[in-house]
């Protein structure tokens, strides 16, 4: 059973077969936005991919004799104040940050998520302790943990992605607790005790696929926001270091002379704000799709 | 209730104290030591035991726990490793550069955001929502320094209206000497009756402000529909507007009125959000607050510096969220009975 017809009960059937294909026809021609966002979240994912390909120059090659140059035919987006090529920066930029978003989600993911499984599904002391654990990680304001644990363990791209994932698994716990519980009083998951499947199979072939919907959801929705923490990091000089080829770093590097060369910044700072909007389109999709109860905005 | 306040406040405590117990572990068990930090690439091993017993390293592990948390309790945070200064006045001569910043920034928000929030709730699905949605979820994937950046260009590099940076211009700083009797320029200006300063430091807190408020603005408009859209739902505001009372009443006195306690909530948390993006605004518009002090500290491995002014943050946030938290005894009469 796929986690799709768990999630909806009773419409289940209606993800079967030709109905799928149906509805899921349906839900694109009905969401524009997604549709936009996916293509261009898919354009920058195959250009990130095959950046050594497409870039046009070395992105870490200094050439002080062409610096601060104005997008041209040779630069299409022009050079930074250590001449080098911003296209081709940008680029590779892009591998950066779906890298970091994929690791931070995917980490803080990997901890949030056997945290909230153990603690719906023992319930009692595990819960208490789990959660109070969590809890003291939720009551620190957003973007100043992350900033907290960089402040302990030092700056450096690395650390930005631990601190971030550290930051956000709490939410992920959170999230997993409160679907466990509910997938936990469904019938199959006692017939299956019932019938002597033990406690780890019993949540991770019955509990985990039932309830990982909302996490699937939360973790598209934060995607962008990652993406963005990481940015804001690198850019005020605790996340990525050079040579790291970062968004935010590269604008944070050029910060001396933007006045004047304002490609500099912007074209690192407009590849944030295309690519976040995407994936926060892609998100926002993915959770109509997958949560249709869900009635925010309408 | 007073039994709430004491949990509350026991709960206060227990995130702190969790909160130092982490970035202390943090520090500890992940690369990147202290020591390192503090003295810098290729170092001798005189100088490591030297540094190690000037910051207690060369203790067990407990004990040192025990002396940063009960130090950090008293507010004691240490000598910065980069100016050599005790970390609490580094602080106090930044904090309330920081709170002018963000008190407007709020004040702000509740002005533009709340009922931009309301109108976008009323006329839902109408072209001003559907605006008000489309702004918010493209505001809300502007990273904050290009926004900062982009009205620097605009009002400073554009039209010359607006100073770049700082908060203050270096004429004014010396030739207008007024008391810093509040430490917020705004306040210390007018109580001085020194209009000229007054008119430099509004002129300097314009682009900062605009910046923090443009980015929280999304997330304060967003909830404040949400709210709104439910209370529009409850059935004394559908028999008021049977009843043919004013549609402004209806919304603006009493719909507002039961909305009062989720925003205020919402208020709490957006500080959050304030603190975090304060950062960012305080370092690209170098404003001499914490938040681009703590950037600065880290990027230096100033680490008693940067793990003080995070704690001091944290605190503050935690502080007014429980201040929000009892203001509901008297926003709604109820709860003070139970």
């Amino acid at each position: 059973m796929s986690t799709l017809e768990a999630d909806v009960g009773g419409l289940a059937p209606a993800w079967t077969g030709a109905h799928r294909w149906k509805r899921i026809r349906h839900f694109v021609g009905s969401h524009p936005l997604f549709v936009i966002g996916l293509t261009v979240f898919l354009v920058i994912v195959v250009a990130a991919l095959a950046a050594p390909w497409i870039a046009t120059h070395d992105p870490l090659a200094i050439k002080f004799s062409e610096k601060l140059q104005a997008p041209s035919a040779e630069h299409y987006l022009g050079t930074d104040s250590m001449g080098r090529d911003i296209f081709s920066r940008v680029l590779y930029g892009a591998r950066t940050s779906l890298m970091v978003g994929v690791v931070v989600v995917g980490l803080a993911i990997g901890i949030g998520l056997p945290m909230g499984l153990l603690a719906a599904y023992f319930g009692g002391r595990i819960d208490t302790t789990m959660m109070r654990i969590a809890d003291v990680f939720l009551a620190f304001p957003p973007l100043l943990l992350p900033i907290a644990i960089t402040a302990a363990i030092g700056a450096g791209l690395f650390h930005a992605m631990v601190a971030l994932a550290i930051s956000w698994f709490p939410w992920y716990a959170r999230i997993m607790r409160s679907s466990v519980l509910r997938v936990k009083s469904e019938l199959y998951v006692s017939a299956a005790r019932a019938m002597g499947v033990n406690h780890t199979n019993v949540m991770i072939r019955h509990a985990v696929p039932n309830a990982l919907t909302p996490v699937v959801v939360q973790g598209s929705l934060d995607f962008g926001y990652v993406i963005l923490a990481a940015a804001s990091l690198s850019f005020i000089g605790i996340g990525a270091q050079p040579p790291d080829i970062e968004w935010g770093l590269m604008a944070a590097a050029e910060r001396a002379k933007f006045l004047d060369f304002p490609w500099t910044v912007l074209c690192p700072g407009l590849a944030i704000f295309v690519t976040v909007l995407a994936v926060n389109l892609v998100g926002d999709g993915i959770r109509d799709l997958l949560d249709p109860k869900h009635q925010e905005f309408k | 209730m007073y039994r709430y306040i004491a949990q509350r406040l026991l709960l206060l405590v227990v995130t702190l104290i969790g909160v130092a117990t982490i970035t202390f572990f943090l520090s500890r068990v992940l690369p990147g030591s202290p020591v390192e930090m503090m003295i810098g690439f290729h170092p001798t091993a005189e100088q490591i035991a030297a540094a190690k017993k000037e910051l207690g390293l060369d203790q067990p592990l407990h004990r040192q726990y025990v002396r940063f948390v009960s130090e950090a309790i008293r507010g004691d945070f240490g000598i910065s490793l980069r100016t050599k200064q005790p970390v609490v006045e580094e602080i106090g001569r930044r904090s309330l550069a920081t709170i002018e910043l963000t008190l407007l920034t709020t004040l702000l928000l509740v002005v533009v955001g709340v009922p931009i929030g309301v109108i976008s709730a009323v006329h839902s699905n109408s072209p001003v929502d559907h605006t008000v949605r489309t702004l918010s979820i493209a505001g809300v994937a502007f990273p904050v320094f290009i926004v900062g950046m982009l009205l620097q260009m605009l009002f400073y590099g554009k039209l010359g209206w607006l100073p770049l940076q700082g908060r203050l211009s270096s004429e004014v700083y010396l030739d207008h000497p007024f008391d810093r009797v509040t430490g917020m320029f705004l306040i210390d200006t007018l109580l001085a009756r020194d209009y000229v300063a007054f008119r430099d430091a509004a002129a300097h807190i314009v682009l900062p402000l605009a910046t923090l408020t443009l980015v929280t603005l999304p997330l304060v408009t967003r909830i404040t529909r949400n709210l709104m859209m439910e209370v529009l739902q409850e059935d004394y505001v559908r028999t008021a507007l049977a009843y043919g009372m004013p549609r402004r009443v209806v919304y603006y006195r009493y719909a507002l009125k039961a909305m009062l306690i989720p925003l205020m909530t919402v208020v709490g948390l957006t500080l959050g959000f304030l603190l975090g993006g304060s950062v960012v605004v305080e370092f690209v518009f170098d404003w001499p607050g914490l938040g681009g002090y703590v950037a600065r500290s880290i990027a230096a491995s100033d680490f008693p510096a940067a793990v003080g002014v995070t704690l001091v943050l944290a605190s503050a946030y935690l502080t007014v969220n429980l201040v929000v938290d009892l203001l509901y005894f008297v926003a709604d009469p109820r709860l003070r009975r139970a």
